[in-house]
């Protein structure tokens, strides 16, 4: 299971400031009110909390202060083989800086050494327009220190920024925001409760579980009863009739839908369940539903089952005449 | 000030819990477990508070789900925190100072392994700079280590050391997920895996809850004959940028240590997910060498994420408990390179109760 979501955030004066200079080539740090120049700069200063501004160009040429060897990347680092993470005091900086440095083995790196900014190829105001450091010496003995199969991957970018750098002649406006991407893998395991539920699904029943202490009866069942927190052990199979006991006529389209409006959802209490499932109803007009009408399962074609609540297509009326107010009036 | 203890304590640990990210399957037993060494039922329980993170769970509002583990008709008074338990435990704490409940039951829980532990926890940084490069767990404590080491504070024999005494005194708890000390020389001569950290300077990744029982004054003597009395209470924050503070140092530690009288203090728990993380608050703390620390094996053995700060604080109070000391302290780290700490002292005795 995958969790994703761009992530777009203003900048501000201070971090605008700072990523501004990234995409135009220059690091970009804030001199704080003891004196000290801090890359990147920050936003208050630590000891009068007064905004930061007066901003220091630094040389995009720095000391490692400390390192650590990355040796199984994690996904969307800078690199997708083993790297180094540095501290880097730039000079003219006086605290140093997080961020990739690109050595082949950690034979290759040591406090002290003297490391520079790879820039990306493009450039959009993002922490990633530097793409790593890397070592000086290496640089000296290939021409550009650039190229080759192992460069850092191209990162996320800000889509705005990239529309103001491409804007022609005239100086590009500030970075004023960022887009970050955050894609987060799961393995995503059921409880037990949830297999019980999802297998009989699969095989066209619907299973809930009942509190031994209240007695009321569960679906989907869940690890504990809400009511008492006492484990719901008890499997119960449910029938496939309920009853409506509310409902909304979805007539408003959006994105994704799968039906054309009108049409209507509502919550079925399942004979012998004590709490309602949210489900379609179909098979009448819109306008014809109402709390108490009888509905029963209306099952997809049995090669289409599969672990899911979506193996019943829908839910509708069975002819019955409408239940009692007093039968569900406890379930609204 | 009110007197309160700390009178009641449960956790399930494991490499990896194969269940629900609610971990409400694990929550039910510990909280039976607290129902009896208490002898109360959920009706008195004044207060209840949950540690969690719906970026371990991949799902959002888990901690509501995990409520249905309480049982909640009639309704109960309840709150959440996006921490360790020991913050769940300190809101509950500031609650019965407050007057309005006497008793709490503080609770947290994580499903570390549903994703990938390390990076999912790049999501706690500064989110202009430092997340898009996605500096993992491990890389920021190497990255402190080595500063360490650079400046000749510790080096890592010294490190090895922690691992293996910590490996040993995990062979006596039943929760500890990695036990089993050897050598300092034998742990030396394992391979180096995110230089300058070994695979045993790193805590494992840890599934699973723990739960802590509060309770004030009387209260906590009707459940224990010698409560642990929480007699004091700090937390501190450092910044969060790894180029603006000495990573050598964790100052919030120093500053919440210095807080609280930490005379006589015969037991430390460290919440200390890094080994060279132990040497660093020891020295924070000022903590003398026959001052025992992390006897249950610490987290350098089992660290479930959201519980395990607690855990340290469960684990000091059952010293008490038994009689075994008579003041202890407790520890818990959050935020990355021990960048917000929360200390504890636990008395025997109340005097000095309400710090």
């Amino acid at each position: 299971m995958t969790v994703a979501f761009d992530y777009t955030r203003s900048t501000g004066p201070v971090i605008g400031r700072f990523l501004t200079g990234l995409r135009d080539g220059h690091v970009v740090g804030g001199r704080t009110s003891a004196g000290a120049v801090v890359v990147p700069p920050l936003e208050f200063d630590p000891v009068t909390h007064e905004p930061t501004t007066d901003f220091v160009e630094v040389s995009s040429v720095g000391t490692v202060t400390s390192w650590t060897w990355v040796p199984e990347p994690v996904k969307d680092q800078p690199f997708d083989r083993p790297f180094a993470f540095a501290l880097v005091t730039l000079d003219g900086a006086d605290v140093p800086f997080l961020h990739a440095l690109d050595v082949s083995s950690p034979d290759e790196v040591t406090t002290g050494m003297r490391v520079r900014v790879r820039w990306a190829a493009e450039r959009t105001g993002h922490i990633n327009d530097i793409a790593c450091f890397e070592p000086v010496a290496a640089l000296d003995e290939v021409e550009g220190g650039a190229g080759g199969p192992d460069r850092a991957r191209p990162q996320p970018r800000n889509e705005a920024a990239t529309e103001q750098s491409r804007s022609g002649d005239v100086p590009a406006a500030p970075v004023t925001g960022v887009v970050t991407r955050v894609s987060l893998d799961y393995d995503y395991a059921a409880s037990p409760e949830e297999s019980l539920f999802y297998r009989g699904l699969n095989e066209g029943r619907i299973m809930g579980q009942r509190c031994p202490t209240c007695q009321k009866v569960y679906i989907p069942p869940r690890s504990a009863c809400p009511a008492d927190g006492t484990p719901t052990e008890e499997e119960v199979e449910l029938s496939q009739t309920g009853t409506v006991t509310t409902f909304c006529i979805v007539n408003v389209p959006f994105l994704g839908q799968k039906i054309t409006p009108p049409y209507v959802s509502a919550y079925v209490l399942l004979d012998g369940a004590d709490i309602a499932v949210l489900h379609l109803i179909l098979g009448v007009p819109a306008d014809e539903v109402r709390m108490g009408m009888r509905v029963k399962a209306v099952w997809k074609p049995r090669d289409e089952w599969t672990f899911s609540l979506e193996n019943i297509d829908h839910f509708a009326p069975t002819g019955e005449p409408d239940a009692e107010f007093d039968t569900y009036k406890q379930h609204l | 000030m009110r007197d309160v203890a700390v009178v009641g304590f449960a956790q399930r640990q494991m490499p990896e819990f194969d269940g629900s990210p609610t971990c409400v399957e694990l929550l039910v037993p510990v909280f039976k477990e607290l129902y009896e060494q208490t002898g109360w039922t959920r009706k008195d329980v004044g207060f209840w508070c949950s540690g969690s993170s719906d970026y371990l769970a991949g799902r959002s509002f888990s901690f509501v789900q995990a409520v249905d583990a309480i049982g909640v008709i009639p309704p109960v008074n309840e709150s959440h925190v996006e921490m360790d338990l020991a913050w769940a435990m300190y809101e509950a704490w500031i609650k019965i100072q407050t007057g309005e409940v006497d008793t709490a039951l503080v609770y947290a829980f994580g499903k570390s392994s549903a994703g990938v532990l390390r990076r999912t926890l790049a999501l706690q940084l500064e989110p202009y700079t430092m997340t898009p490069l996605w500096p993992d767990t491990v890389s920021l404590a190497g990255l402190q280590a080595r500063t360490g080491i650079d400046a000749g504070l510790w080096d890592e024999r010294a490190m090895a050391e922690v691992a293996n005494r910590s490996l040993t005194d995990a062979e006596k708890n039943e929760y500890a997920i990695r036990k089993g000390g050897s050598s300092v020389d034998e742990l030396l001569a394992r391979p180096m895996y995110a230089d300058p950290l070994r695979k045993h300077d790193c805590a494992p990744v840890t599934d699973g809850v723990a739960a802590l029982v509060l309770a004030a004054g009387d209260r906590a003597r009707e459940v224990r004959d010698r409560p642990a009395w929480l007699t004091g209470i700090a937390h501190n924050v450092d910044p969060m940028g790894m180029g603006v503070r000495d990573l050598t140092r964790s100052p919030s530690a120093q500053r919440a240590g210095a807080a609280l009288d930490l005379d006589g203090v015969e037991v430390a728990e460290l919440h200390a997910p890094f080994s060279h993380q132990e040497l660093i608050l020891r020295r924070e703390l000022g903590l003398a060498d026959d001052v025992a620390v992390n006897p249950s094996g610490g987290a350098l053995t089992s660290n479930p994420m959201f519980s395990a700060g607690g855990i340290r604080v469960g684990e000091a109070a059952t010293r008490i408990w038994s009689g075994e000391a008579s003041k202890v302290l407790a520890h818990a780290t959050s935020g990355p390179a021990l960048q917000q700490n929360l200390v504890c002292t636990l008395d025997a005795a109340t005097e000095g109760a309400g710090n």
